[in-house]
Protein backbone atom coordinates (compact mmCIF):
# COMPACT_ATOMS: atom_id res chain seq x y z
CA UNK A 1 0.00 0.00 0.00
CA UNK A 2 1.83 3.36 -1.04
CA UNK A 3 0.93 7.03 0.52
CA UNK A 4 -0.89 8.17 -2.83
CA UNK A 5 -3.35 4.66 -2.49
CA UNK A 6 -4.43 5.75 0.89
CA UNK A 7 -5.24 9.33 -0.16
CA UNK A 8 -7.12 8.46 -3.00
CA UNK A 9 -9.04 6.06 -0.80
CA UNK A 10 -9.50 9.04 1.79
CA UNK A 11 -10.77 11.22 -0.46
CA UNK A 12 -13.36 8.61 -1.94
CA UNK A 13 -14.25 8.28 1.58
CA UNK A 14 -14.43 12.15 2.78
CA UNK A 15 -16.12 12.38 -0.52
CA UNK A 16 -18.91 9.80 0.74
CA UNK A 17 -19.07 11.64 3.89
CA UNK A 18 -19.93 15.21 2.89
CA UNK A 19 -22.32 13.47 0.41
CA UNK A 20 -24.16 11.70 3.22
CA UNK A 21 -24.17 15.09 5.24
CA UNK A 22 -25.62 17.19 2.78
CA UNK A 23 -28.34 14.28 1.84
CA UNK A 24 -29.36 14.35 5.56
CA UNK A 25 -29.87 17.53 5.17
CA UNK A 26 -32.18 17.67 2.18
CA UNK A 27 -35.87 17.10 2.79
CA UNK A 28 -36.78 13.41 2.16
CA UNK A 29 -40.08 12.95 0.30
CA UNK A 30 -42.66 11.28 2.50
CA UNK A 31 -46.03 10.69 1.96
CA UNK A 32 -49.18 8.27 2.21
CA UNK A 33 -48.99 6.77 -1.25
CA UNK A 34 -47.26 4.07 -3.12
CA UNK A 35 -46.37 4.75 -6.84
CA UNK A 36 -45.32 1.97 -9.03
CA UNK A 37 -43.63 3.35 -12.18
CA UNK A 38 -42.73 1.22 -15.12
CA UNK A 39 -39.95 2.03 -17.85
CA UNK A 40 -40.37 5.22 -16.69
CA UNK A 41 -44.31 5.53 -16.98
CA UNK A 42 -46.71 5.35 -14.14
CA UNK A 43 -48.44 2.12 -13.64
CA UNK A 44 -50.55 3.07 -10.54
CA UNK A 45 -50.60 4.62 -7.31
CA UNK A 46 -51.87 3.14 -4.13
CA UNK A 47 -52.94 4.46 -1.01
CA UNK A 48 -50.69 2.72 1.81
CA UNK A 49 -53.69 2.53 4.83
CA UNK A 50 -54.89 -0.15 2.65
CA UNK A 51 -53.07 -4.09 2.51
CA UNK A 52 -52.61 -5.45 -1.16
CA UNK A 53 -50.84 -7.16 -2.81
CA UNK A 54 -50.42 -5.86 -6.25
CA UNK A 55 -48.76 -7.80 -9.63
CA UNK A 56 -46.74 -5.61 -11.70
CA UNK A 57 -46.89 -6.33 -15.23
CA UNK A 58 -46.55 -10.00 -14.65
CA UNK A 59 -42.87 -9.81 -13.69
CA UNK A 60 -42.79 -8.34 -10.07
CA UNK A 61 -45.12 -8.34 -7.11
CA UNK A 62 -44.89 -6.26 -4.13
CA UNK A 63 -47.36 -6.14 -1.03
CA UNK A 64 -48.71 -3.53 0.87
CA UNK A 65 -49.13 -4.12 4.67
CA UNK A 66 -49.78 -1.98 7.71
CA UNK A 67 -48.41 0.85 5.54
CA UNK A 68 -45.25 -1.13 4.50
CA UNK A 69 -43.95 -1.49 1.12
CA UNK A 70 -41.67 -4.60 0.17
CA UNK A 71 -41.28 -6.29 -3.09
CA UNK A 72 -42.43 -9.85 -2.74
CA UNK A 73 -41.39 -11.44 -5.99
CA UNK A 74 -39.19 -10.56 -9.39
CA UNK A 75 -38.40 -12.68 -12.76
CA UNK A 76 -34.92 -11.51 -12.51
CA UNK A 77 -31.73 -13.21 -11.80
CA UNK A 78 -30.53 -10.72 -9.40
CA UNK A 79 -33.36 -10.60 -6.85
CA UNK A 80 -31.75 -7.06 -5.76
CA UNK A 81 -35.12 -5.44 -5.25
CA UNK A 82 -36.83 -8.86 -2.94
CA UNK A 83 -33.93 -8.26 -1.01
CA UNK A 84 -34.01 -4.48 -0.73
CA UNK A 85 -35.19 -2.65 2.97
CA UNK A 86 -39.19 -2.41 2.78
CA UNK A 87 -40.61 1.28 2.72
CA UNK A 88 -43.22 3.20 4.64
CA UNK A 89 -44.69 6.47 5.22
CA UNK A 90 -41.33 8.07 5.84
CA UNK A 91 -39.98 8.10 2.24
CA UNK A 92 -37.74 5.67 0.06
CA UNK A 93 -37.63 3.81 -3.34
CA UNK A 94 -37.44 0.13 -4.52
CA UNK A 95 -36.12 -0.59 -7.68
CA UNK A 96 -35.96 -3.52 -9.73
CA UNK A 97 -33.78 -2.41 -12.83
CA UNK A 98 -33.38 -5.42 -15.02
CA UNK A 99 -37.58 -4.90 -15.05
CA UNK A 100 -37.21 -1.05 -15.03
CA UNK A 101 -39.90 -1.22 -11.87
CA UNK A 102 -39.37 1.30 -9.42
CA UNK A 103 -42.02 1.72 -6.09
CA UNK A 104 -41.68 4.89 -4.40
CA UNK A 105 -43.57 6.79 -2.27
CA UNK A 106 -45.42 10.04 -3.07
CA UNK A 107 -47.20 12.59 -1.63
CA UNK A 108 -50.55 12.89 -3.12
CA UNK A 109 -51.48 16.78 -2.43
CA UNK A 110 -47.77 18.34 -2.33
CA UNK A 111 -46.49 16.24 -5.68
CA UNK A 112 -46.67 18.59 -8.83
CA UNK A 113 -47.29 15.54 -11.15
CA UNK A 114 -51.09 14.89 -12.68
CA UNK A 115 -52.55 12.05 -10.37
CA UNK A 116 -53.08 8.77 -12.66
CA UNK A 117 -55.89 6.54 -11.74
CA UNK A 118 -55.53 3.73 -9.41
CA UNK A 119 -55.48 0.99 -11.12
CA UNK A 120 -57.98 -1.92 -10.04
CA UNK B 1 7.12 -12.82 -34.04
CA UNK B 2 5.05 -9.46 -34.02
CA UNK B 3 4.87 -8.50 -30.67
CA UNK B 4 0.69 -7.89 -30.58
CA UNK B 5 0.44 -11.17 -32.67
CA UNK B 6 -2.66 -13.07 -31.25
CA UNK B 7 -1.05 -16.45 -31.20
CA UNK B 8 -2.73 -19.57 -30.29
CA UNK B 9 -1.18 -19.87 -26.95
CA UNK B 10 -2.52 -16.27 -26.23
CA UNK B 11 -5.98 -17.49 -28.14
CA UNK B 12 -6.31 -19.94 -25.30
CA UNK B 13 -5.08 -18.15 -22.32
CA UNK B 14 -7.49 -15.97 -22.97
CA UNK B 15 -10.01 -17.96 -23.73
CA UNK B 16 -9.49 -19.84 -20.15
CA UNK B 17 -9.28 -16.35 -18.43
CA UNK B 18 -12.64 -15.44 -19.95
CA UNK B 19 -14.36 -18.75 -18.50
CA UNK B 20 -12.16 -17.97 -15.33
CA UNK B 21 -14.14 -14.71 -15.08
CA UNK B 22 -17.83 -16.42 -15.87
CA UNK B 23 -17.26 -18.65 -13.36
CA UNK B 24 -16.28 -16.10 -10.57
CA UNK B 25 -18.98 -14.01 -11.87
CA UNK B 26 -21.87 -16.96 -11.33
CA UNK B 27 -20.03 -17.34 -8.05
CA UNK B 28 -20.43 -13.88 -6.88
CA UNK B 29 -24.52 -14.39 -7.63
CA UNK B 30 -24.42 -16.89 -4.99
CA UNK B 31 -23.02 -14.95 -2.31
CA UNK B 32 -25.55 -12.72 -0.56
CA UNK B 33 -24.76 -9.21 -0.15
CA UNK B 34 -25.40 -6.83 2.65
CA UNK B 35 -29.10 -6.23 3.37
CA UNK B 36 -30.62 -3.06 3.04
CA UNK B 37 -28.44 -1.90 0.47
CA UNK B 38 -29.36 -3.61 -2.50
CA UNK B 39 -26.89 -4.13 -5.58
CA UNK B 40 -23.64 -4.18 -3.52
CA UNK B 41 -20.99 -7.02 -4.52
CA UNK B 42 -17.60 -8.39 -4.24
CA UNK B 43 -16.81 -7.59 -7.59
CA UNK B 44 -14.79 -11.49 -7.99
CA UNK B 45 -14.97 -11.02 -11.61
CA UNK B 46 -12.73 -8.00 -11.54
CA UNK B 47 -9.54 -10.06 -10.00
CA UNK B 48 -9.11 -11.26 -13.77
CA UNK B 49 -9.21 -7.78 -14.96
CA UNK B 50 -6.35 -6.31 -12.11
CA UNK B 51 -4.30 -9.10 -13.14
CA UNK B 52 -4.53 -9.02 -16.76
CA UNK B 53 -3.96 -5.16 -16.60
CA UNK B 54 -0.89 -5.93 -14.32
CA UNK B 55 0.85 -9.15 -16.03
CA UNK B 56 -1.00 -8.62 -19.81
CA UNK B 57 -2.37 -5.58 -21.32
CA UNK B 58 -5.19 -2.75 -21.25
CA UNK B 59 -6.50 -4.44 -24.60
CA UNK B 60 -6.70 -7.94 -23.45
CA UNK B 61 -8.08 -7.04 -20.28
CA UNK B 62 -10.94 -5.32 -22.33
CA UNK B 63 -11.49 -8.16 -24.35
CA UNK B 64 -12.19 -10.61 -21.57
CA UNK B 65 -14.06 -8.14 -19.69
CA UNK B 66 -16.49 -7.60 -22.54
CA UNK B 67 -16.32 -11.48 -23.58
CA UNK B 68 -17.06 -11.95 -19.78
CA UNK B 69 -19.80 -9.48 -19.61
CA UNK B 70 -21.71 -10.49 -23.35
CA UNK B 71 -21.72 -14.45 -22.31
CA UNK B 72 -22.73 -13.96 -18.63
CA UNK B 73 -25.65 -11.62 -19.76
CA UNK B 74 -27.01 -13.94 -22.58
CA UNK B 75 -26.67 -16.71 -20.41
CA UNK B 76 -28.01 -15.39 -17.01
CA UNK B 77 -29.10 -12.12 -17.71
CA UNK B 78 -30.93 -9.34 -20.16
CA UNK B 79 -30.47 -6.44 -22.11
CA UNK B 80 -31.06 -4.41 -19.42
CA UNK B 81 -28.46 -6.41 -16.79
CA UNK B 82 -25.51 -6.54 -20.07
CA UNK B 83 -26.30 -2.32 -20.52
CA UNK B 84 -25.72 -2.36 -16.49
CA UNK B 85 -22.75 -4.45 -16.07
CA UNK B 86 -20.80 -3.10 -19.33
CA UNK B 87 -20.96 0.35 -17.64
CA UNK B 88 -19.45 -0.12 -14.60
CA UNK B 89 -17.25 -2.59 -16.40
CA UNK B 90 -15.75 -0.15 -19.08
CA UNK B 91 -15.71 2.90 -16.13
CA UNK B 92 -13.49 0.84 -13.84
CA UNK B 93 -11.32 -0.55 -16.60
CA UNK B 94 -10.73 2.67 -18.12
CA UNK B 95 -9.90 4.37 -14.84
CA UNK B 96 -7.42 1.74 -13.61
CA UNK B 97 -5.68 1.35 -16.91
CA UNK B 98 -5.18 5.45 -16.50
CA UNK B 99 -3.92 5.00 -13.08
CA UNK B 100 -1.93 2.33 -13.63
CA UNK B 101 0.29 4.78 -15.91
CA UNK B 102 0.72 7.06 -13.37
CA UNK B 103 3.31 7.46 -10.73
CA UNK B 104 3.07 6.54 -6.79
CA UNK B 105 -0.10 3.68 -7.08
CA UNK B 106 0.10 0.06 -6.39
CA UNK B 107 -2.56 -2.13 -7.56
CA UNK B 108 -4.29 -1.50 -4.11
CA UNK B 109 -5.01 2.27 -5.40
CA UNK B 110 -5.74 0.97 -8.64
CA UNK B 111 -8.03 -1.62 -7.51
CA UNK B 112 -10.08 0.79 -5.05
CA UNK B 113 -10.40 3.21 -7.62
CA UNK B 114 -11.61 0.71 -9.92
CA UNK B 115 -14.13 -0.77 -7.16
CA UNK B 116 -15.18 3.02 -6.91
CA UNK B 117 -16.09 3.68 -10.19
CA UNK B 118 -17.55 0.58 -10.96
CA UNK B 119 -20.45 1.25 -8.70
CA UNK B 120 -20.58 4.99 -10.18
CA UNK B 121 -20.78 3.78 -13.49
CA UNK B 122 -23.86 1.61 -12.72
CA UNK B 123 -25.64 4.14 -10.49
CA UNK B 124 -25.05 6.84 -13.57
CA UNK B 125 -27.09 3.91 -15.56
CA UNK B 126 -29.61 3.17 -13.00
CA UNK B 127 -30.87 6.96 -12.97
CA UNK B 128 -30.81 7.11 -16.75
CA UNK B 129 -33.00 4.05 -16.94
CA UNK B 130 -35.57 4.31 -13.89
CA UNK B 131 -35.79 8.52 -13.94
CA UNK B 132 -35.48 8.93 -10.60
CA UNK B 133 -32.64 11.03 -9.23
CA UNK B 134 -33.36 9.54 -5.70
CA UNK B 135 -31.05 6.97 -6.71
CA UNK B 136 -28.35 9.59 -5.76
CA UNK B 137 -29.71 8.61 -1.69
CA UNK B 138 -27.23 5.03 -2.76
CA UNK B 139 -23.92 7.71 -3.79
CA UNK B 140 -22.20 7.18 0.06
CA UNK B 141 -22.85 3.64 0.17
CA UNK B 142 -21.70 3.15 -3.00
CA UNK B 143 -18.55 4.92 -2.36
CA UNK B 144 -17.87 3.62 0.78
CA UNK B 145 -18.44 0.18 -0.47
CA UNK B 146 -16.28 1.00 -3.78
CA UNK B 147 -13.25 1.84 -1.87
CA UNK B 148 -14.05 -1.73 0.48
CA UNK B 149 -14.56 -3.95 -2.02
CA UNK B 150 -11.64 -2.38 -4.26
CA UNK B 151 -9.33 -2.75 -1.33
CA UNK B 152 -10.28 -6.47 -1.02
CA UNK B 153 -9.96 -7.07 -4.41
CA UNK B 154 -6.47 -5.10 -4.74
CA UNK B 155 -5.17 -7.91 -2.11
CA UNK B 156 -6.28 -10.90 -3.38
CA UNK B 157 -5.21 -9.80 -6.82
CA UNK B 158 -1.90 -8.78 -5.74
CA UNK B 159 -1.51 -12.12 -4.27
CA UNK B 160 -2.52 -13.84 -7.74
CA UNK B 161 0.16 -11.82 -9.78
CA UNK B 162 2.63 -12.72 -7.54
CA UNK B 163 1.69 -16.67 -7.75
CA UNK B 164 0.10 -16.44 -11.23
CA UNK B 165 3.25 -14.41 -12.90
CA UNK B 166 4.50 -17.51 -14.54
CA UNK B 167 1.42 -18.39 -16.27
CA UNK B 168 2.30 -15.05 -18.60
CA UNK B 169 6.20 -15.19 -18.05
CA UNK B 170 6.47 -18.23 -20.55
CA UNK B 171 5.21 -16.97 -23.28
CA UNK B 172 7.70 -13.79 -23.03
CA UNK B 173 10.67 -16.13 -22.78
Amino acid sequence: MKKRDIILAAVVLALAGIVWAVLQFAPGQTGSMLRITVDGQVYGEYSLEENRTIGIGGTNTCVIANGIVSMTEADCTDLICVHTKSIDARGGTIVCMPNRVVLEIVDPRGDGDTPDAVAG
Amino acid sequence: MKKNALTTQKTARLGLLTAAAMILSYVESLIPFFPGVPGIKLGLPNLVTVWLLWLGTAGEALAVSVMRILLTGFLFGNLYSILFSLAGGLLSLAAMAVLRRLEGFSIYGVSILGGVCHNMGQLLVAVLVVETYRLAWYLPALLVSGVVTGAVIGVISGILVRRLAFLWKEEKR
